[in-house]
């Protein structure tokens, strides 16, 4: 293997204590802690002195709750039990769709047209959040609170778009669309679909007659109606809308923004990644690095994967062959893994040269093939379900004297303590574990191996995007302690200590 | 009859996987199964290792058993020419749209248009049937949006037909809704034992049932499995000499180093140790989660972690491991 490329390590600290950054946009794929990691960088960034605003789509409830958010809100609140000795301050905000949506067709038309637009079936289903008004809600917010100029620092999560770009894309897309002949068509008095007037009007006028004679047709005339009404009484407002669709995809070229990609080291969240920088770079948006979150680190490391998983079967053998007796629970094992062999000398799933396009369709024996696990199919494959021995399992007559009288089958730690296997290892159970250990060590190392060469992908295709990797945390984050351990990872690149020169961040 | 497998789950959790899964178990024993990608991610062509897809449906997979997996990956924009052609001989008026953008305003300026498309051509597979009017697919299996989405996009036809309240796209509208709350569609919500996404399956069997969608299973992907043994590794420290004793002779056994006090076989205990201290409580807190999910009243199936991470024969193996989950009687 060669070496991982010498990658710039992301600063956060600096980019965030810098009074010229004004907003953070996080970006990447869904599932990969964007909003966390949104979450973590406000707080950050406020106990380090600055006033900050983070404004969230759709964030999970836990996480929303830590940041003292209970419900959708258009006014960002102050975020309770940060510590402000340093001067900052941290607000956080869920983005409301359609009040967000509400409010510009309020600020833009005279309150008679408002209400008109407000009041039709077709403003409402649109408002209410098809796909995509998110992004230009977001987007719309974001400019809000930035022309306020209330704020040290604006942190954005962006919504979990199908198209990641989407959000990107919603000012210009919105802005062709409102310059557009459809609006124009759609304007068109009502003759439209009659056939008297169709003499007097030129060919093009013809054509577009035609065409919203298929539309009423099809849509059934009331809806159409409708759609006339509405982009009639929002007419005086799409100008107001394509300025600021510009203004906003201005603002975040501009130098104060700074973007974060967000990924997890897996390759459908890296190819993603891949496709997010490749895009902002397209558009001349800023882009300050990768966040990598969850990577796994690995405790003695010493030991590789191929020797754990031998020395684990040695000592599966010998417990049969010492004590002659069959294993307590045949068939189980702790890793899913293929036989150790695989691990080297197979097609490596992440080289480019693996992904020629086969032209026909795989097969069984294909796939098979690729690893020589001919026989997943016919032989049992190891048993899934824990829930079997799940709880209870110290039920089975330990009479636990000493147990208060409680509480029926509960899979806690005091009770497995309770449990006679726990009081003195036998020699037997502590061969077991030993070979458990083992196997989840060599299950762990494998893990590492294949999140670095995923990593080492990107780094390779991308060297000039700085990268920080935040260590996996055990469980789910969901307090104020959790966020703060999350930004504390972020910051501190400099354990691993990757001697690459180092650029500020935030610059191309 | 052909029925509607729509697999959702929140970003990560590998929901096109576990549909590409999914398409592959159910064409076995001689069927055939349509896999349909609807967010233009082309992560079916990804994973079978093949080149993108087109917008047309071609045979991806042989599954075992003499079954076909056939994919389509839907381009909204060919779905809505199709759709108007459809109703009307538009031609001309179909090109004459294109230029004014409404094309463009129909599949990505009103993306609410985009899934009642989406839905609509998964329906139309679903009923299509052959000259001698059998199903031509035993099973489509639809990689749908993520959980947070996937009631709006179920329902958006309803919302449609709402707005248009005659007429043939309503009647199209309807046919869609009928076929989406039929006992013919079967929602399956992917997830991992991890907070946010159980939290985000549970809201979203909520939202579906209030819909009158039909909520059919849970899948739990990436299962981490038990450590035997793992009873002493969640006990409090109360032998810990004993035990650590006890493995540095077993590791030293294995040929891991020498068993002496400080020597190497000793050094390797506490780090796998605490390895082994924390996947045991990982799968404690696991436990929890399955509780919670086991109280949904849904058939709950659960697919292991592959440690290789996803890779043809993963795939083709958890697609056993569904089959083998499969509820005998429970329709494909």
């Amino acid at each position: 293997m060669s070496t991982p490329p010498a990658t710039d390590v992301l600063d956060v600290d600096p980019l965030l204590d810098d009074p010229a950054t004004r907003i953070v946009v996080c970006c990447g794929s869904g599932g990969v802690g964007k909003t966390t990691t949104a979450a973590a960088l406000g707080l950050r960034a406020a106990e380090r002195g600055r006033r900050t605003v983070v404004l969230t789509i759709d964030p999970a409830r836990r996480l929303a709750q830590s940041m003292g958010l209970t419900e959708l809100d258009n006014v960002p609140r102050e975020v309770p039990g940060i510590d402000t000795s340093a001067g900052g301050e941290l607000h956080a905000m869920m983005l409301d769709m359609k009040r967000t949506f509400d409010e510009v067709v309020e600020a833009h038309a005279d309150p008679e047209r408002a209400r008109a637009i407000l009041e039709n079936p077709f403003y409402q289903s649109l408002s209410a959040g098809f796909a995509g008004t998110q992004e230009y809600m977001a987007m719309e917010k974001l400019g809000q609170l930035r022309a306020g100029d209330e704020w040290d620092l604006i942190v954005v999560d962006t919504p979990p778009s199908r198209s990641a770009l989407d959000f990107l894309d919603a000012p210009k897309r919105l802005g062709s669309f409102l310059d557009g002949k459809l609006i124009r068509m759609l304007m068109a008095p009502a003759r439209v679909g009659g056939r008297a007037g169709m003499k007097v009007v030129n060919l093009s006028m013809a054509g577009l007659s035609l065409v919203t004679g298929a539309l009423d047709k099809l849509l059934g005339a009331g809806l159409l109606r409708d759609v006339q009404t509405f982009v009639a009484a929002m007419d005086t407002m799409f100008g107001g809308f394509r300025a600021r669709a510009d203004a906003t995809y201005q603002l975040l070229q501009a130098p104060g923004t700074a973007f974060l990609v967000v990924a997890a080291p897996e390759r459908d969240a890296l190819r993603e990644a891949a496709y997010f920088v490749e895009r902002l770079a397209a558009d001349r948006m800023p882009l300050a690095g990768l966040v990598l979150n969850r990577m796994h680190g690995g405790a003695a490391a010493g030991l590789s994967a191929e020797r754990a998983l031998a020395a684990a079967e040695t000592l599966t053998a010998e417990n049969l062959e010492i004590d002659g007796i069959v294993d307590h629970r045949p068939g189980k094992s702790v890793v899913r893994s293929a036989p150790a062999a695989d691990a080297e000398g197979r097609e490596d799933p992440e080289d480019p040269e693996a992904h020629k396009a086969p032209q026909a369709p795989v097969t069984p024996e294909d796939a098979a093939r690729r690893t020589g696990r001919a026989d997943s199919e016919s032989s049992g494959a190891p048993e899934v379900s824990m829930a079997a021995e799940a709880p209870g399992a110290s039920e089975d007559g330990s009479p636990a004297p000493d147990s208060p009288a409680d509480s029926g089958p509960r899979p806690s730690v005091a009770d497995a303590a309770d449990a006679p296997t726990a009081d003195a290892p036998s020699a037997d159970d502590a061969v077991e574990l030993a070979a458990g250990l083992l196997r989840l060590h060599a299950e762990r190392m494998r893990l590492l191996a294949r999140e670095r060469r995923t990593r080492d992908r990107f780094t390779t295709l991308h060297p000039d995007v700085a990268l920080a990797e935040v260590p996996a945390l055990p469980g789910d984050v969901h307090d104020l302690a959790g966020l703060r351990t999350i930004g504390e990872r972020l910051a501190d690149q400099h354990a691993e200590a990757a001697p690459a020169p180092h650029r500020p961040a935030g610059s191309r | 009859m052909g029925r509607l497998h729509v697999v959702t789950g929140k970003g990560g959790t590998g929901k096109t996987t576990v549909a590409a899964a999914l398409a592959l178990a159910l064409a076995r024993g001689g069927k055939r199964t349509l896999l349909v990608e609807v967010e233009g991610r082309q992560g079916i062509a990804q994973l079978f290792e093949t080149a993108p897809l087109p917008y047309e449906e071609r045979k991806i997979a042989v599954s075992h058993g003499d079954g076909e997996v056939h994919a389509l990956a839907i381009d909204a924009e060919r779905a809505l020419l199709d759709y108007l052609q459809m109703f009307y001989k538009l031609g001309s008026a179909g090109r004459a749209l294109k230029r004014l953008g409404a094309i463009d305003f129909a599949t990505t300026i009103a993306p609410g248009l985009r899934d009642v498309l989406l839905t609509g051509k998964a329906c139309e597979a679903v009923r299509r049937r052959d000259k001698r009017q059998r199903p031509v697919y035993d099973a489509v299996v639809m990689d749908a949006p993520p959980t947070g989405r996937i009631t709006r996009f179920l329902g958006v036809n309803e919302e449609v037909a709402g707005l248009a309240k005659v007429g043939p796209v309503h009647n199209q509208a309807q046919a869609v809704m009928r076929v989406l709350k039929s006992p013919q569609t079967a929602v399956h919500l992917v997830t991992l034992l991890e907070e946010m996404p159980v939290q985000e399956t549970v809201d979203g069997i909520a939202e579906l049932r209030a819909a009158g969608l039909p909520a059919a299973s849970v899948v739990v992907n990436m299962v981490r499995e038990s450590l035997p043994g793992e009873e002493q590794l969640l006990a409090p420290h109360r032998h810990t000499d004993q035990l650590t004793g006890a493995l540095a002779l077993a590791f030293s056994h294995a040929g891991l180093g020498g068993a002496r006090a400080g020597g190497r076989a000793e050094r390797l205990v506490a780090p796998l140790l605490a390895q082994g201290r924390e996947h045991a409580e990982r799968v404690a807190l696991e436990r929890g989660l399955r509780t919670e999910l086991g109280a949904q009243e849904l058939p709950v199936r659960e697919l292991g972690r592959l440690s290789e991470g996803v890779d043809l024969p993963g795939l083709y193996g958890l697609a056993t491991e569904l089959h083998d989950q499969w509820h005998p009687g429970e329709p494909a």
